[in-house]
């Protein structure tokens, strides 16, 4: 187990630099001048020369990278050129609305799916299993921008229920929870209707092998066999699913962002972009890399976990 | 009053009628053995004393345990039958056990289901498992299924279904997918277990041998019916019913194999020495490897029918994908005819020399291809062969097909009629050497014997050389004029056939002859 964890975590520190070197090059080294490209077209060439010598531009490559990979090890991600305040300190306050908003709706997605996926295919082929299917086949087309749209009208413009947007910070911690509920809801329910297939499908597969007749012979009931031998067995794909669920609910929640104006790592890197703001973008997409990684490595650690014939495999 | 009594038993499936009113009796302590081949009724008959038929099977009838008529109980009821009142072993030990949970909570799980306490289910779990066999200093019951071989994955299997002492034990095939030592060992466990327990055990083979060796009564399935029945040795010494009699025949069979005329060398194979990667076990440690083929010497002859015989993990099948070129020997030589055998290489000539037919029937052909297309495949190998669509309906006639049937597709073909497919194929290049590796195995008795006899028939016939790779003695004895046994990456022995058999050398070989289960000797000479 212990071989297991050290090699993917080997495997992991080899992607973050493969990582940032790829993103290094394509922000610096790509051609064109980033400096200009920042300043854009109507900028003056005294104006380019200084910020290049103030983003560093006028340095050895290498040592370019390495300071700039450095000072992400260190904490230190630069000072962004439009805000004029360090990268660091606005990724975290950022960081402050997303993950939580994440894990909210992975949360959510993940209560929503389990029962339906075990309720499917345990009544596979009759009413409930058909009633199941097609509710999710709606909430995977269904955009969630729109249910997001529906969600305010209902709850907070009709009901009052709950605010329509903004985030008051985690200083008043159920306002805050309140003020996440909506868009988290609104994430969940698609990523929800794609989990509960996937459980449902890996569950049927499951169903039919050899050792669930085996336990049915020891006397459990269909249920008790489906839920002690087929739900663990059917975790692998799950997970899988989980853990890209978890990556995209960091960084792809920007339209509901902006549905709900949260302050979220969404709206920064699309802020960053249309404000040209490279030293930003660069930060960001090297964190949400960082995220993604560390997401397979805690997902590769829960196969271990899940199935011991994985534990001494490399 | 017995046991276990089926009384005119029907089961529908759908529009389809599968069991023909069965009728039959278990007293405790006795061994019935419920005998036939593939789709004869035996699996479904046990199934449905289990109550774990496929969904939308109606069985009607009766089927009294200890007067109980297991047929009236809901669901629920049988819930608490099974496991308790009767416990059932599978046929393959590889996939019956929940491969996540370790093997003393799987038996303990019996326990539990039917009210033991955890700590009381565990002790006795543990103790299970320690009388099936699996001593606990070197199986503890903290292992997970994948640590362990057939034989003990069969042994947590037999201590599930034992847990709680049942009155009826059901084995489906239990030993079938085990090797011989391994069966013999299972089938005295389950013995010892009935004559300690006072059990009956409904035993369900395909392999008459077994049942000479074990079973008290006997009972013959064909067709959804019961055709004979009585104690075993009374049935194997009248047989009445004809399908016992081709049952019996179809067993004992030996393929008329002519006489041995071979010219010079064709396979050579010098020192092959076949090594696995283990994993590390740090990631910083040297990586250690397995050594399956441990340097074997090997000649075949043109014309030269050779066995290779060896249990699950001997190296027989790596020995053999370095002989078919299919994968590099760590060292050694492989010639055929001379030229190297070289894995990987697009040598043309040499593969179509050397063809080879598999064991599953099933999973050998593309789906999606006509008979004609897929016997015709290898023939881009062949130079030689202008007339493809000739040589495709000679070699369907060659083996017992019919040239319309290129056109079919092969849903159309029954397991044995593949497996003639196969041979069709691996014929069409006109090879020099044809290796079957266990390309009997998967097959009923009867049909079984047929393929024994076409290949027989083609070596006759046209001097055909094989390689016949099998776990299974007595089916070699019939088909080969010399066989290796190999062990542990080794060749231990490499005699000819009359003499391996009558008079084995080797300690490994004796184990292995006196293993295998064999049928009554008055009928063997009648056949």
């Amino acid at each position: 187990m212990l071989t297991y964890a050290l090699r993917r975590l080997v495997s992991l520190a080899l992607s973050l630099a493969v990582a940032s070197l790829v993103i290094f090059l394509v922000v610096e080294v790509a051609p064109g001048d980033p400096a200009a490209y920042m300043l854009g077209t109507g900028a003056q060439p005294d104006t380019i020369e200084a910020l290049r010598s103030e983003l560093g531009l006028d340095q050895p490559r290498l040592e370019r990278y390495l300071s700039w990979a450095g000072g992400m090890l260190t904490g230190d991600f630069g000072t962004s050129y439009t805000y004029r305040a360090p990268v660091a300190q606005m990724v975290a306050d950022r960081l402050w609305v997303s993950l939580p908003l994440a894990l909210y709706a992975l949360a959510l997605s993940t209560l929503l799916a389990f029962p339906a996926g075990l309720y499917a295919a345990a009544r596979r082929g009759r009413a409930g299993d058909v009633a199941v299917m097609g509710a999710t086949q709606l909430g995977i087309a269904i955009p969630n921008f729109w249910f997001a749209m529906l969600l305010v009208l209902l709850f907070a413009i009709n009901l009052g229920w709950f605010g329509a947007g903004g985030f008051p910070g985690w200083e008043q911690p159920l306002a805050a929870i309140k003020a996440l509920t909506l868009p988290a809801v609104a994430l969940a329910l698609p990523q929800a209707a794609i989990l509960a297939r996937v459980l449902r499908s890996a569950l049927i597969d499951i169903l039919g092998e050899d050792f669930i007749r085996t336990a049915r012979a020891k006397g459990l009931t269909r249920f008790e066999a489906l839920w002690r031998h087929g739900l663990r067995n059917a975790l692998i794909p799950v997970l899988t699913i989980v853990g890209l669920q978890f990556s995209f609910l960091l960084a792809g929640a920007i339209i509901i962002e902006q549905v709900f104006f949260l302050p979220g790592l969404g709206r920064l890197i699309f802020q960053a972009i249309s404000q040209r703001d490279l030293i930003v973008v660069e930060s960001v997409v090297m964190l949400l890399v960082f995220a993604v990684i560390l997401v397979t490595f805690l997902t590769d650690l829960a196969y271990a976990w899940v199935d011991p014939r994985l534990r001494r495999r490399a | 009053m017995s046991l276990l009594s089926v009384e005119t038993l029907t089961l529908r499936i759908g529009a389809k009628e599968v069991l023909h009113g069965v009728s039959l009796g278990l007293d405790p302590g006795e061994i019935l053995a419920l005998t036939g081949e593939s789709g004869s009724g035996k699996s479904m008959t046990a199934f449905s004393v289990m109550g774990l038929l496929p969904q939308g099977a109606v069985p009607a009838g009766a089927i009294r345990l200890d007067g109980t008529d297991l047929l009236r109980l809901s669901e629920r009821e049988m819930c608490r039958f099974r496991g308790q009142a009767m416990g059932m072993v599978f046929q393959e030990p590889m996939t019956a056990l929940n491969p996540v949970q370790r093997i003393g909570d799987q038996v303990a799980e019996t326990l539990r289901v039917h009210g033991t306490p955890r700590a009381e289910a565990e002790a006795r779990a543990a103790e299970t498992l320690a009388r099936v066999g699996l001593d606990p200093e070197r199986i503890p019951p903290s292992r997970y299924p994948h640590e362990l071989s057939g034989g003990q994955r069969q042994r947590v299997g037999i201590a599930m279904a034992v847990a709680l002492r049942p009155r009826l034990l059901i084995a489906d095939e239990p030993t079938t997918a085990l090797d011989v030592t391994t069966q013999a060992r299972i089938l005295d466990l389950l013995k010892r277990l009935v004559r300690e327990d006072g059990m009956g055990l409904l035993l369900i083979t395909h392999d008459l041998a077994v049942v000479h060796g074990i079973a008290d009564r006997l009972a013959v399935m064909q067709g959804g019916r019961i055709v004979e029945t009585g104690p075993t040795a009374g049935v194997f010494a009248e047989m009445r019913h004809p399908y016992t009699r081709q049952l019996f025949a179809a067993s004992a069979h030996r393929a008329e194999l002519g006489p041995r005329v071979t010219h010079g060398p064709l396979l050579e194979a010098r020192g092959v020495v076949r090594d696995y990667p283990l994993p590390r076990p740090h990631p910083f440690a040297k990586r250690d490897s397995h050594r399956a083929v441990k340097g074997v010497d090997l000649d075949i002859r043109r014309g030269e029918r050779v066995g290779l015989v060896g249990e699950s993990g001997c190296g027989k099948s790596t020995l053999t994908r370095a002989l078919l070129g299919l994968e590099p020997p760590t060292a050694g030589t492989i010639t055929l005819g001379g030229a190297p055998v070289r894995a990987g290489a697009k040598d043309r000539h040499l593969r179509r020399r050397m063809q080879a037919v598999f064991q599953d029937p099933y999973g050998s052909f593309d789906p999606r291809h006509s008979v004609g297309r897929l016997v015709a495949e290898p023939l881009h190998l062949a130079d030689n062969i202008p007339d493809r669509e000739a040589r495709v309906s000679e070699v369907l006639e060659a083996v017992g097909l019919s040239p319309d049937d290129a056109a079919k597709s092969i849903h159309a073909f029954s397991g044995g009629q593949r497996q003639r497919i196969a041979i069709a194929r691996a014929l069409v290049t006109r090879p020099d050497l044809v290796v079957f590796d266990e390309a009997v195995s998967a097959l009923d008795v009867r049909v079984r014997a047929g393929i024994l006899d076409l290949i027989a028939r083609l070596s006759r016939e046209e001097g055909l050389a094989y390689l016949f790779i099998s776990h299974d003695l007595s089916v070699v004895r019939g088909i080969c004029d010399r066989v290796m046994v190999m062990k542990a990456g080794e060749i231990v022995e490499d005699r000819v056939a009359e003499d391996l058999f009558a008079a084995p050398e080797h300690p490994y070989t004796r184990e292995l002859l006196a293993a295998a289960p064999v049928l009554p000797e008055r009928e063997r000479e009648a056949s």
